[in-house]
């Protein structure tokens, strides 16, 4: 193990190995999201699919860990926890380059109106007024920090501090696929239609998964996306298009 | 000529599935598959065939349906009623459904998944590498009535008329449990009342997940809500923000921030799945250990289901028109002379 990697240990006592269930374990690289602990769990999982393992069934990564889950038969959950140390201690994860060719993404956006209900709501539970919300959330420029919950979903960030609202305490029945919504410094993009405790805060036309594409996800962890606003007149227009009038350009 | 079943008429929840499409988790596409995995491996094993063969499942009820060639059957878990041409067909068992018969299968009676296993299996195109549909992610949908199905060839030798005993998990009961990586954020006291707590399945559950209400109050953590968004895999059991568990299942979300209290044992999934709305649940925490013995042995157990099919006897009461049959060879009506 490197001494940088040690000295974080020592500082932080992170990286943290954990299970998942009966067959999953999980490398967590901190408690809260940050920009190093999110960079080591993507890096990490590269190593990991890169070492391929016999008894690895599927890897995966989540805003600040990486997962794996592994055939029972194939090693004892002790073994397995000790290879994932002596991988760890090859590198300082924390210190370990973003993914290679990563986009930034502009995508046309309708703030509130009845698109997307919970604005004022929002914008308020952050100390904002709505003008103030848009203005701020329209020119955040945001990381995918990871995919998850359902298909292609991107979970982004981070927004300043005054964000962090928390979930609503009853799911929402239902909000759109496009939605996006907002909760504890985070915007998350709906790629379909799901209940939830995020709220509701803008409406996009972008399409997330789609199955009879050969590349069916449109965002990787480690793009960046500008939620542009427009008008409902606008998105409507776009409603043919599965990017919804979104486009990106290669960050260098 | 390829083989079809064809689906005269269909309930609102018959979908494709097999054991699902591993490999998407990282883009928060869960495995998915379908619900009750033991029923998949037990059709499999009547039918003497792959666990990886697509059936069909059935959510509370089943439809009618017709084969253009002679087919085999096989019939697991939830119990429906089921005939051909108006005979009734035993559950868990394996049937010849001739080329042009009817096959009906009604509602659930006993649990809520039951599926209908082709020998040959459903040969439907794959997608991402998978027959089943995910519904909640909306690769493809509820098969409506028309569709023909591809079945793949079959044994023309291939026996009929077998049965196994499927191991009981339609009536709730008792659902193992191990401490997961959000388990801590509730109190020991809380974690103990939850293991004292008498749980009914709620009417709201689909393929993403089922509700359980406690018979007392919800159950809360020390730090609130807003816990980091994590990891989640299938029978992780939830804690919404009003202290309603819910148990994910197999089409659930990939991630999410709301805390979990523990995760249901892989081979305890069937048990919650199947349960109707009503059935009552206890939980028991497991050391890891433990719970990594119960799984190898009750993957052993499924490896050998094949070995516990037996010839399948007829009960007389579930034949519905025992007159039709010709009980004793070579009786007749007693008219062939007057009729000649």
């Amino acid at each position: 193990m490197s001494a940088t990697a040690r000295s974080d240990i020592a500082r932080t006592g992170w990286p943290q190995i954990r299970t998942v269930g009966v067959d999953g374990l999980l490398v967590s690289f901190g408690d809260r999201l940050n920009e190093p602990a999110n960079r080591a769990a993507l890096a990490f999982r590269a190593a990991l699919e890169g070492a391929g393992w016999a008894g690895v069934q599927e890897t995966a990564t989540s805003l600040v860990s990486t997962y794996l889950r592994f055939d029972l038969t194939w090693k004892s959950h002790d073994a397995v926890t000790a290879d994932l140390q002596a991988l760890l201690s090859t590198q300082d994860w924390f210190k370990a380059p973003l993914p290679a060719g990563r986009k930034l993404w502009r995508v046309p956006t309708v703030y509130g109106t009845d698109l997307a209900p919970q604005l004022d709501e929002a914008a308020s539970a952050a100390g904002l007024t709505a003008e103030q919300a848009i203005a701020e959330i329209s020119t955040a420029r945001v990381r995918v920090q990871t995919i998850g919950f359902s298909l292609g979903m991107p979970y982004l960030g981070e927004l300043p501090e005054h964000w962090n609202i928390p979930r609503q305490t009853q799911l929402t029945d239902k909000v759109p696929a496009g939605a996006l919504t907002v909760a504890i410094r985070q915007l998350v993009l709906f790629s379909v239609t799901t209940p939830t405790g995020w709220r509701h805060i803008g409406q996009t036309a972008l399409r997330l998964f789609r199955p009879e594409s050969d590349t069916p996800f449109v965002l990787r962890p480690g793009d960046e996306v500008l939620f542009e606003p427009t008008s409902p007149e606008t998105l409507s227009n776009m409603s043919g298009d599965p990017d919804g009038g979104a486009v990106s350009e290669a960050l260098i | 000529m390829t083989r079809a079943l064809i689906l005269r008429k269909a309930g609102p929840g018959v979908t494709v599935q097999d054991t699902g499409r591993p490999g998407y988790l990282a883009f928060g596409l869960s495995r998915g598959g379908a619900a009750d995995r033991l029923a998949l491996a037990e059709g499999a094993a009547l039918l003497g065939q792959d666990t990886g063969f697509a059936a069909l499942e059935m959510a509370g009820a089943g439809g009618e349906f017709e084969a253009t060639d002679d087919m085999r059957i096989a019939l697991t878990g939830a119990v429906m009623r089921a005939h051909i041409d108006g005979t009734a067909i035993q559950w868990n068992a394996i049937h010849r459904l001739p080329i042009g018969a009817r096959l009906t299968i009604g509602a659930a009676t006993r649990g809520v998944y039951g599926y209908l296993h082709v020998g040959g299996g459903v040969q439907t195109q794959p997608k991402l590498g998978a027959r089943s549909a995910h519904l909640a992610a909306g690769i493809d949908a509820p098969l409506t009535p028309g569709t023909h199905l591809p079945i793949g060839p079959d044994s023309k030798a291939a026996p009929v008329g077998l049965r196994l005993t499927p191991e009981p998990r339609l009536d709730g009961g008792l659902i193992r449990v191990v401490p997961s990586l959000q388990t801590n954020v509730f109190a020991p006291a809380e974690r103990d009342r939850f293991e004292a707590t008498t749980f009914r399945r709620d009417a709201r559950g689909n393929r993403m997940g089922a509700r359980i209400l406690p018979d007392g109050q919800g159950f809360h953590t020390e730090t609130g809500l807003t816990v980091l968004s994590e990891v989640i895999v299938p029978g992780d059991i939830q804690i919404t923000g009003d202290g309603t568990p819910f148990i994910l299942l197999s089409e659930c979300q990939t991630t999410g921030g709301y805390p979990r209290i523990g995760s249901v044992l892989p081979c305890d999934l069937p048990r919650v799945v199947q349960a109707a709305p009503g059935a009552t649940f206890r939980f028991q925490f497991l050391l890891l250990e433990d719970a990594v013995a119960v799984e190898t042995a009750e993957a052993q157990r499924r490896a050998r289901l094949h070995t516990t099919v037996e010839p399948l006897i007829r009960n007389p009461h579930d034949i519905a028109d025992l007159l039709a049959y010709q009980l004793i060879d070579g009786a007749t009506a007693g008219d062939d002379l007057e009729r000649a």
